[in-house]
């Protein structure tokens, strides 16, 4: 309630503490508060390093106009969508930000040519408009897991249904790195129930659509709808070494640990139903539910308890009859990929020209801040602790926060604001190593332009 | 090349050193006869509809090599080899002629004569298929030694993968970089470590196919250029003509059109559902009515089929509005749905009049969660395919038919059975287009009703 003057920041804008006792969508989010954090907390300069891999115009090799090529989109207030926007500068991307403080930003690829000149630019012959550059992305959204989490469904997201998440991080992020070579990998927070990954290796963003999709569907398991019983189906003698290892570090123990304790997926009758269904044998299917159905009401102990009883009771019968036929050769291992293996959304990472939010933007109906995600440290993100606008303004209000988002040389470690720890790993984890490699990427490919042309050099 | 009248043909004599499968790298130059030119095409096209036939039947590899191989030696075989060679050669590249010129044309061309490269080469021995990957030059190491040694375990475990029961790894595996073999990849059938594929001599199948797809890929667009810059101009009193005439003859009626056995309004929708829709629209509208409600591969596949049914757009804005803003609301519905219906309808963006998909496109396609269109005889249960089968009114007896083509992996002729079944008469042509099967649905049903009296 308190008018307090945000001095430093050379802004008249004041702005009321907000009031946490109400929930009205408006207290998250709204134009006003966007205006601050476009104003003063957007990291402006950072995004504008990322995305210009390096070219930065102070080595001869830099390809001044690469930044310029790139696609925005802005979709404001009233659900105007601005496509095909494109800025030469850092300058001309917050100076556009500012003037209109989209609710959604979202960023595309690198084209041809500028986007906001394309029409200059016939679509036939060799000049035409198209991507030519394009980070390597997945979007995992935890709706697509509606039919296997019970606590939740569509747009909530909750302690016992995020670590799902959390373990299609640690699957993907292993095979980008271990079994496709990838370096520079960012995971980001969607804002409200999912996780973004931009894989910006220079080979990553110069793959075509059809190799894209090759490493989509090569992470893709799970295949169904409700119009089809068994949605993940394992054939083969064993699994392919990058499902084994996904499989015994990291999903197994997930399903037999915190997965039962979230979700007690065999406590009740309804929920074993649903696996019993994914066992492709009638027989071995009445034998467990006849078994469960005596033993219902008998027992003393917990559901996560029961749980893991019906489970091993499970594994035991169907090891003792997993050689009756094919489909339940590996019948466990489907059920368990089922219920956490990383599901992704195909079509977002098939094409070069998806458009894909951009990351420290404001989720319009959470408030929350798009923040990167430590792949190695996952286990430890809460998305339900991410900052919201609300709590940004009232630690600016407060004077709480001595950061200044531009300042480049920022040795000491004395921004401990909300904001600074996101924006400081994503500097430190993410910035730093890609940009060390794309310079010395620049400069190679410049000596060896420079050395096929030597003779012309010769006086 | 050059295209002659009439005059005794030259023999090429560089056939000697060229291996079994031409790789169609450059037009070689020989003269070909005027006649030839237009037969040996319409030959190779009988081939390559045949091998498009067979992938929208759903054919497995090896029923498509077979089925390659019998094309083959049906349309372009010659007791002279050398003659075999030059037809193979020449049809190829008149072909391309025929298929540059639009962006559809090029899309079917690039596929069929993929496949049918890929089934040629499959059908050659080792050696042979060895020889034709020196020729596209690749240059690939074979893994060898300790290195070998090290990967075997997880070699091993792929080729368990795969449905072979003992790990048994070839003797030789190439390291290839992952994005040159794609197919590859997004089937797992090879190990992939830092970056590199590790493909066996067995698959070199995939290598050389996305090395031949890359290149006919390339020169069909400059064939185009040269196609509109000077041929068709050149040659508008002789090869012109025969060209235009050779690539509407068979790719069949798109369907973007509706001819007057298509016209429905929106009074009519529910009924004519009910009656004349093959079953993927059926359960694609009853979905929409129940849920009100579709992801988007559902709206595309619906929304283009009712255009294809002569839903005029206004019209079919009102059907999808009334649906959609009982769970949307009007305002979402127009900021976020309508837009993609005008799109459609060719009203927006780059204005293409999109083409309602055939059933080839459909049963590739690959419905994830809470999505309802594909093909039921693929994607569906066979509880849940039954259901709705006997839902359209089939007997039991009318369902094991289906059933049995459905277990083949035969889905178009599961849909024509049904389609017999539904309507008692049979349906020699084979439904290959939802809007096929409306079409001849309506005629069967005009021709039974009697005309409204006057």
């Amino acid at each position: 309630m308190a008018r307090e003057e945000t001095g430093s920041r050379g802004d008249d804008t004041m702005i009321d503490a907000p009031q946490f006792t109400n929930s009205k969508p408006e207290e998250f989010f709204n134009v006003h508060y966007l205006r601050i954090y476009y104003g003063n907390l957007f990291p402006y300069n950072d995004i504008h390093k990322w995305l210009s891999y390096g070219h930065d115009g102070k080595h001869p090799g830099c390809d001044d106009y690469y930044f310029g090529r790139r696609e925005f989109s802005f979709t404001l207030e009233n659900d105007v969508y601005l496509r095909y926007k494109s800025f030469k500068s850092a300058s001309a991307l917050e100076h556009a930000i500012k003037s209109c403080f989209p609710y959604k930003i979202d960023i595309g690829a690198v084209y041809s040519v500028d986007p906001d000149k394309r029409h200059a630019y016939s679509q036939t012959g060799t000049n035409v408009f198209t991507p030519v550059e394009r980070e390597l992305v997945f979007d995992i959204d935890i709706t697509d897991y509606d039919d296997v989490r019970y606590c939740c469904s569509g747009a909530d997201v909750c302690s016992k249904c995020w670590p799902l998440m959390t373990v299609a991080i640690k699957v993907i992020h292993t095979s980008l790195k271990e079994d496709f070579g990838f370096k520079h990998i960012l995971w980001v927070f969607s804002g409200r129930r999912g996780v973004h990954c931009w894989v910006c290796d220079p080979k990553a963003r110069r793959m075509t659509n059809e190799q894209r999709s090759a490493v989509a569907e090569y992470f893709r398991v799970y295949k169904g709808n409700e119009n089809n019983a068994r949605k993940v189906a394992l054939m083969g003698y064993s699994l392919h070494p990058f499902l084994a290892i996904s499989y015994v570090d990291f999903l197994k123990g997930f399903f037999e640990g915190e997965l039962q304790e979230n979700q007690s997926i065999f406590s009740t009758k309804d929920k074993y139903d649903k696996i019993l269904e994914l066992i492709s044998d009638e027989d071995i299917q009445s034998e467990l539910r006849e078994k469960w159905e005596k033993s219902a009401n008998r027992s003393s102990l917990s559901e996560e308890a029961i749980s893991l009883v019906r489970w091993e009771q499970l594994k035991n019968t169907l090891q003792s009859k997993k050689h009756k036929a094919p489909t339940l050769r590996m019948c466990v291992e489907e059920i368990v990929f089922t219920f956490t293996y990383p599901r992704i959304d195909l079509e977002v990472s098939k094409q070069m020209n998806h458009l894909l939010k951009a990351p420290f933007c404001v989720h319009p109906k959470t408030g929350r801040v798009c923040v990167p995600i430590d792949p190695n440290n996952c286990d430890e993100f809460d998305p339900l602790a991410v900052p919201t606008l609300s709590q940004l303004i009232e630690e600016i209000n407060s004077g709480g926060s001595k950061m200044d988002v531009d300042d480049d040389d920022d040795d000491d470690d004395t921004d401990t604001s909300l904001l600074g720890k996101s924006i400081k790993f994503f500097r430190s984890s993410f910035l730093e190593p890609l940009l060390k490699s794309c310079k010395e990427e620049i400069e190679n490919s410049y000596k060896t332009k420079i050395g096929k042309s030597k003779d012309s050099f010769s006086w | 090349m050059e295209v002659i009248r009439s005059q005794k043909r030259t023999p090429s004599n560089d056939t000697v050193s060229n291996p079994k499968i031409p790789l169609y790298l450059t037009a070689p130059p020989m003269e070909v006869r005027l006649e030839e030119f237009e037969l040996f095409a319409v030959d190779r096209l009988r081939v390559l509809k045949g091998v498009s036939d067979g992938l929208a039947r759903g054919r497995n590899p090896k029923e498509m090599d077979d089925l390659v191989d019998t094309l083959w030696k049906e349309h372009m075989r010659d007791p002279d080899a050398s003659v075999m060679l030059n037809k193979d050669i020449i049809s190829h590249f008149v072909l391309r002629l025929v298929y540059c010129r639009s962006d559809e044309l090029k899309k079917w061309f690039l596929s069929m004569e993929t496949a049918l490269f890929r089934h040629r080469f499959r059908l050659q021995n080792f050696e042979a298929q060895r020889a034709i990957v020196g020729e596209f030059g690749l240059p690939y190491k074979a893994v060898t030694g300790a290195e070998l040694e090290g990967l075997k375990e997880r070699l091993g475990q792929v080729v368990r993968s795969l449905g072979q029961i003992s790990p048994t790894v070839e003797a030789v595996y190439y390291k290839v970089p992952f994005e040159e073999v794609p197919d590859l990849v997004a089937s797992r059938r090879v190990l992939i470590q830092k970056g590199y594929a590790f493909v066996a001599g067995s698959q070199l199948v995939s290598l050389v196919v996305t090395q031949f797809r890359s290149h006919i890929s390339k020169a069909l667009i400059l064939t185009n250029r040269k196609w509109t810059t000077t041929i068709q101009e050149r040659e508008k009193d002789r090869l012109t003509p025969i060209v235009e005439a050779l690539s509407t003859s068979y790719l069949g009626p798109d369907y973007s059109q509706s001819t007057e056995y298509a016209e429905i309004s929106l009074m009519d929708i529910d009924q004519v559902a009910k009656s004349s829709f093959p079953l993927c629209m059926r359960h694609l509208f009853e979905k929409v009515r129940e849920d009100h409600h579709l992801k988007h591969g559902g709206r595309m596949q619906l929304g283009l089929f009712l255009k294809g049914v002569g839903l005029k757009l206004d019209d079919a804005l009102a059907f999808w509005r009334a649906e959609f803003t009982k769970k949307v609301g009007s305002e979402r519905f127009d900021k976020e749905y309508a837009y993609s219906i005008r799109h459609n309808y060719g009203k927006e963006g780059k204005r293409t009049d999109y083409t309602p998909y055939a059933c080839q496109k459909i049963i590739l396609s690959a419905p994830g969660a809470g999505d309802h269109h594909g093909c039921p005889y693929r994607h569906f249960s066979e509880d849940n395919l039954r259901a709705a089968l006997g839902r359209m009114g089939l007997s039991s007896r009318g369902m094991e038919g289906v059933m049995d083509q459905v277990r083949n992996k035969h889905y178009q002729l599961a849909c024509t059975m049904t389609f017999e079944a539904v309507y008692g008469t049979s349906c020699d042509a084979g439904i290959n287009h939802p809007n096929q099967y409306f079409e001849e649905s309506q005629k069967i049903l005009k021709s039974k009703t009697p005309p409204a009296p006057v």
